[in-house]
């Protein structure tokens, strides 16, 4: 399964690590619905650690799609709130 | 996975979906598609290279306000020397004031050199899947039948909008913080305008700069008239050289030396003779 890392790159993870990013995502999930910021930070960091550990990068030439999309390390409760954001303009520009 | 980052995943994904529904000939919008591409990475070169100029311009003025910090001490050093602790305390205080500007400018140009290393590297990235998607483009046009070529046209084109959007979100948080910065450097650009900067011209001074001036011609009046007085009360025994006031620094040691010694508070004084 390929995640990419906004503002990083993507990586291809092999399958049995969802289990483990799926507990991680939990963790910042809840840091975002009780506005904790700082746990935020440890949260997303320990799940991007993770990718990246267990990953290994697709190389940039590479055109796939992938199956996760995480925010960059040092996103903020607004930059994710802001992602989430269902507003229509510029996320993706066609 | 249920969490915000499948939910984050699908919201790029429903956005690919849209822009795939509005082809109507997928061959022809492969190259319209690579069109904007290639627009978007123009976009992105610019945005380093605003984000590059942002962070010279911060490197200019902390660069100017260390210096406007060094003149401080200096001018509290040499209040001290004149037994002014009043403004000498004013002089560091500003000094404490402009140190405060420095450091929030050092934050700035960490997070802006962030920013500009990020968006190269976002640049790169995307010139590489610019260029991967420009082979497969033609691949695509030369020889595949309908179907296949749909296929391959809808992987290509989310493998690389999902890229587009990446880099999008990156130039659009460059742009913010640079606005950002560029308001808050309009800010320093005016307080060191307003006297603060070293003026190479000299016609304009600071009020530290000037009552420091102050203290020293009266101290030099001072101490010129307290020579004279000297010379008075040492009597008209003494033959003064008929120079001009105030030459007599050394006569009554050392006899004719004097015309050597010029007095400084009348440089013109050389012309009339």
């Amino acid at each position: 399964m390929i995640v990419r890392i906004l503002n990083e790159g993507q990586w291809q993870l092999p399958e049995g690590a969802l289990s483990d990013l799926n507990r991680l995502d939990d963790a910042v999930e809840e840091a975002v619905s009780t506005d904790d910021e700082a746990e935020l930070a440890s949260a997303l960091h320990a799940l991007l650690d993770e990718v990246r550990t267990k990953g290994t990068r697709v190389p940039d030439d590479e055109l796939s799609d992938s199956e996760l999309i995480l925010p960059g390390a040092d996103s903020t409760l607004d930059d994710i709130r802001e992602l989430l954001s269902t507003s229509d303009e510029g996320l993706v520009p066609n | 996975m249920s969490g915000i980052f499948s939910r984050m995943s699908m919201i790029f994904r429903a956005k690919t979906d849209k822009a795939l529904d509005k082809l109507e000939d997928p061959r022809q919008t492969l190259d319209y598609s690579y069109q904007r591409q290639l627009e978007l990475l123009q976009k992105v070169r610019r945005g380093v290279a605003d984000v590059a100029t942002s962070r010279k311009r911060v490197e200019l003025q902390a660069t100017q306000l260390t210096g406007q910090a060094d003149k401080l001490t200096q001018q509290a050093q040499k209040a001290l020397e004149m037994g002014r602790e009043d403004l000498a305390r004013e002089a560091l205080s500003r000094r404490s004031g402009v140190q405060q500007q420095i450091t929030d400018l050092q934050a700035q140009h960490a997070q802006l050199q962030g920013e500009e290393e990020k968006l190269t590297r976002a640049s790169q990235r995307l010139q590489a899947k610019v260029d991967a998607f420009r082979t497969k483009k033609e691949t695509i046009k030369a020889s595949y039948s309908a179907a296949e070529a749909q296929t391959r046209i809808n992987e290509a084109f989310s493998g690389i909008s999902e890229e587009m959007g990446d880099v999008g979100l990156a130039i659009q948080r460059a742009e913010d913080k640079t606005q950002q910065m560029q308001a808050r450097a309009g800010a320093i650009d005016e307080l060191l305008a307003s006297g603060a900067l070293d003026d190479p011209t000299g016609t304009t001074k600071d009020d530290i700069t000037l009552e420091l001036e102050q203290l020293a011609s009266t101290s030099d009046v001072e101490n010129e008239l307290s020579r004279m007085k000297a010379q008075l009360g040492a009597g008209p025994a003494q033959s003064t050289p008929a120079i001009g006031p105030g030459s007599g620094t050394s006569a009554p040691a050392t006899g004719y030396q004097a015309p050597q010694v010029q007095p400084a508070p009348q440089p013109n004084a050389g012309d009339l003779r």
